[in-house]
């Protein structure tokens, strides 16, 4: 078994148990390389079928190609698309650092749609080695009353077994890529050829490592225009892959202060 | 299935725990090892000495892990943090487990499922209450390859006799639960003696560096040669396919196996492999992988069954002794009731007996009537349904089990199955008995004496919708007319076949079991049995049509909605669901799953009874004809 086989097993199983376990799923679909092998993940465990819908949780700032990207594979998959927007920056707490502030959208337009859809679980594609607190999630992660993630108090998780119900009024994240790495991603999109937007790929010494809205997000300096390229860069850079999402770097807390309050 | 996932090979991926007692210094060796083989991002050392600077203090490597501002203001770690890390010649994920008595479950959730584990003794304090329960912890969750770090020994000066004391005292506790380092090495984390690169000042010290600890550890490989385990996750009908999916978790399947699914003795025998994005089909599939197999036979299978073959199947059993680990607030006594998982099924047991209890920060043995939370016991669970699994030390995937109360999970542990039978054998030979008999009668010769067929019309629908009004008068009409026709409702089937069931889920599932397999029976003989029940879950109906046999077996869907139902609400039933004093009522409280292909749907809010009735009657003359011989 390699090591990719060993990722996607888990994966698959976590998936599995997820549409076993938990009634009205939703996997989030960001249109970013992560949702993209997530979205690719579903159709293998379920033989073809995404057995729930895939929603988008819509800034209206997203660049134009992942829109595109997005029309085209959601038909050519047979996705069952929900998009949602998102409320303006001006109802958003103003406490927050700027481009945090800006990202809090996101997390508003998911808890409206959550609670509009009655969703009791929303897939999500984090991996732990993004950030340092996504470093310490579950892969069933709940969400208590007003969508928070109570960090000090998650519930045990071992052996497979996952805490799948919670009370009325809460939800479960689930992570099924929770364990994959920034490269494993890359080599996986590789060896199932996996189509991905090109904003991923070099023009003129530049290109998006991680992928958000327009205005909050910026490039790094590369030339990797190539998957093998970008595997390559990845084996030797000690840049960090978010280095180029504002709102993590804001302040302290800044990142933290988001996910507790229900950003993934 | 190797070769449909063709690839170029990479570096393995190990798994590595780093656990011990509370502040012996695990976040910083994480850190410092990280800083020393260049892993961290540029920008992370400067970002922590800046968190430093803000609350006054010196520059702390705990913190590169400690990612939670909780955390770094308390200056401990709250719960695991997972992170990646590469030498030379693998990648690793070193989970960085909390050390706290409180946080005991986040340890385990995060050593759970490891290779191996790095234990971190404080050189100062020596080993500690959570050094030993950790230890005992590690061996109880299947981590066998254990190493050893002896922090902070700048500060007893890189004292040998002191090391010397320390790991003595460790590896005799190790060796009582039958273990033995890897290593045991002395470090600091303040210069990073002996964590990446060897240090000047343990002259004496022979071995290794921790990063050479870590190169030492073995990846544990499934489990390919033990008998074939597949714990049933589910069965998709997405297409026409019928796919029981599952993780193979030890052993192999191939395409054209004879299997045998636990607890029921179900065989079949495989038809397919399945797979999506694969080049070439599936002929075989090892431990580890995750399959969907279609059947040659049509059986009835659900989640929580065990594939195995038919020699080597697993144990079947309704009791069972486990070793524990306990973490729920409550302790758990003889009597209490909970949640068993077992792979992926989910029963209930009771506690039947507590044999001992085992102190683990202090590692004595005790008799007690009870288990308080952070302890290790034997307990003998009993279950009422029947349980596929086999004793640990033969299988650990399918030989562990967790408890949880509601949904929270508060045990696992290991079964041990010494001086318990495997029940399988009285099943088996009941059910040969029973298949043995052969009819003299033939179903022929009933349907000459009777004029029609025996069948089933299953009724399924919401209380209130119609199905026993119809059932009733259906049955008076068809006797007219010379019909050997027979009603089962919840009346004449809750006080005697039924009488020792209550209403929780289990119950009303074994309910309709029976109800599946008594119309079963009277359709054989000869009659047309009306069942009438609400029968809210496909599974339930589709094991009563396998029961019967998909020829004998009419689904009929009683289809007035809820709004219908409410209004007319003949019993004042839902009334009372409404204000909570029924729970769990179908509609309400409970989910009703509709056919998904019924044979025939009679819609009572568009139909009247006489309608309704024409409709089903001239449905079963045309399947069952009535033709009496003169």
């Amino acid at each position: 078994m390699t090591p990719l086989d060993t990722l996607e097993s888990q994966s698959i199983y976590i998936f599995r148990e997820a549409y076993a376990r938990v009634d009205r799923l939703g996997l989030l679909w960001s249109l970013g390389k992560d949702s993209n092998v997530m979205v690719w993940l579903a159709r293998k465990a379920f033989f073809g079928h995404v057995p729930f819908p895939v929603l988008h949780v819509d800034t209206g700032k997203k660049f134009d190609e992942m829109y595109a990207f997005r029309d085209r594979y959601a038909a050519e998959w047979g996705l069952e698309l929900i998009v949602r927007d998102c409320p303006p920056v001006e109802e958003m707490d103003p406490s927050l650092p700027p481009a945090a502030r800006s990202a809090a959208r996101k997390t508003a337009g998911l808890n409206a749609l959550i609670g509009e859809r009655g969703f009791k679980g929303v897939i999500a594609g984090i991996r732990r080695d993004e950030e340092g607190t996504r470093a310490k999630e579950r892969v069933f992660s709940p969400r208590g009353d007003g969508n928070v993630w109570d960090f000090r108090n998650q519930p045990p998780e071992f052996w497979d077994q996952y805490r799948t119900d919670v009370p009325e009024g809460c939800h479960l994240r689930i992570h099924p890529l929770l364990h994959w790495s920034e490269l494993d991603v890359w080599r996986y999109i590789k060896r199932e050829n996996i189509p991905l937007v090109d904003l991923y790929f070099a023009k003129d010494g530049k290109r998006y490592r991680s992928l958000g809205d327009r205005d909050i997000t910026f490039p790094v300096d590369s030339d990797a225009a190539t998957i093998d390229e970008v595997i390559a860069e990845l084996q030797t850079t000690r840049v960090a892959e978010r280095s180029g999402r504002a709102m993590d770097h804001e302040a302290e807390d800044a990142f933290e202060r988001l996910r507790v309050a229900g950003y993934m | 299935m190797a070769t449909a996932y063709a690839q170029a090979a990479y570096r393995p991926l190990l798994k590595v725990a780093v656990v011990g007692h509370v502040d012996h210094g695990k976040s910083t060796l994480v850190g410092r090892l990280l800083n020393d083989t260049e892993s961290l991002p540029d920008g992370k050392v400067d970002a922590v000495a800046e968190m430093c600077r803000q609350r006054g203090m010196p520059f702390e490597w705990a913190f590169v892990t400690d990612a939670l501002r909780a955390e770094r203001d308390q200056g401990i770690t709250i719960d695991a943090s997972h992170i990646r890390f590469s030498d030379r010649n693998r990648d690793y994920v070193l989970i960085d487990a909390p050390g706290h008595r409180e946080f005991l479950k986040n340890m385990i959730s995060g050593a759970s499922g490891c290779d191996a584990a790095l234990v971190v003794i404080d050189a100062e304090e020596g080993v500690r209450e959570q050094s030993r329960r950790h230890g005992y912890l590690l061996h109880l969750l299947g981590v066998r390859q254990i190493a050893v770090a002896v922090t902070k020994a700048d500060r007893i000066e890189f004292d040998a006799a002191r090391f010397g004391q320390i790991e003595a005292e460790f590896r005799r506790l190790l060796e009582e639960l039958g273990l033995s380092p890897t290593a045991v090495v002395p470090v600091s984390g303040r210069d990073g003696d002996n964590i990446a690169s060897r240090s000047m000042n343990t002259p004496w010290y022979r071995g290794g560096t921790v990063l050479d600890a870590l190169a030492a550890f073995q990846p544990a490989a499934p489990a390919v040669d033990r008998p074939l385990r597949i714990p049933v996750q589910d069965v998709y009908k997405f297409d026409t396919r019928r796919i029981i999916a599952g993780r193979v978790e030890s052993g192999r399947i191939s395409v054209g196996d004879d299997i045998v699914f636990s607890p029921s003795n179900r065989v079949a025998r495989v038809k397919s492999i399945e797979g999506w994005s694969v080049e070439s089909p599936i002929l075989y599939a090892e431990a580890g992988y995750p399959v969907g197999i279609t059947l040659e036979d049509q059986v009835f299978v659900e989640r929580g069954e065990v594939i195995s073959h038919l020699v080597d199947a697993p144990i079947e059993t309704n009791v069972l002794r486990a070793r524990i680990f306990w973490l729920g607030d409550e302790p758990l006594s003889v009597g209490d009731r909970y949640r068993m998982r077992l792979g992926t099924a989910d029963v209930q047991v009771d506690v039947e007996q507590v044999e001992r209890v085992v102190d683990t920060s202090v590692l004595r043995a005790a008799d007690a009537k009870s288990v308080p939370k952070d302890s290790v016991a034997d307990v003998v669970l009993r279950s009422r349904a029947m349980l596929a699994l086999d004793p640990s030390e033969n299988n650990p995937q399918t030989g562990r089990i967790v408890l949880a109360r509601g949904d929270d999970l508060v045990g696992g542990g290991l079964v041990d199955m010494d001086g318990y039978p495997d029940q399988r054998q009285l099943i088996t030979r009941r059910s040969t008995n029973v298949t043995a008999v052969d009819h003299a009668v033939t179903e022929e010769m009933r349907m000459a004496r009777n004029g029609h067929r025996g069948g089933v019309l299953w009724f399924t629908g919401l209380s209130g919708a119609g199905k026993s009004t119809i059932a009733i008068e259906l049955e008076k009409l068809l006797f007219q007319k010379g019909y050997q026709v027979y009603v089962l409702d919840g009346d004449n089937v809750r006080h005697g076949l039924n009488a020792n069931l209550g209403f929780s889920p289990e119950d009303r599932a074994e309910n309709i079991r029976r109800v599946g397999e008594v119309a079963a029976l009277m359709s054989q003989a000869g009659f047309i049995v009306l069942s009438a029940f609400i029968s809210p879950y496909r599974s339930d109906r589709e094991r009563a049509r396998l029961a019967a046999g998909n020829e004998r077996f009419h689904e009929v869907y009683v289809s007035a909605s809820l709004d219908v139902c409410e209004q007319r609400d003949p019993k004042g039933l839902y009334s009372r669901a409404r204000s909570g004093e029924i729970a769990d009522f179908t509609g309400i409280s409970a989910p009703y799953e509709p056919p998904e292909a019924c044979e025939i749907e009679i819609d009572t809010a568009a139909l009247d009874l006489t309608r309704s009735l024409d409709k089903i009657l001239s449905y079963i003359e045309r399947h069952f004809p009535y033709a009496p011989r003169d």
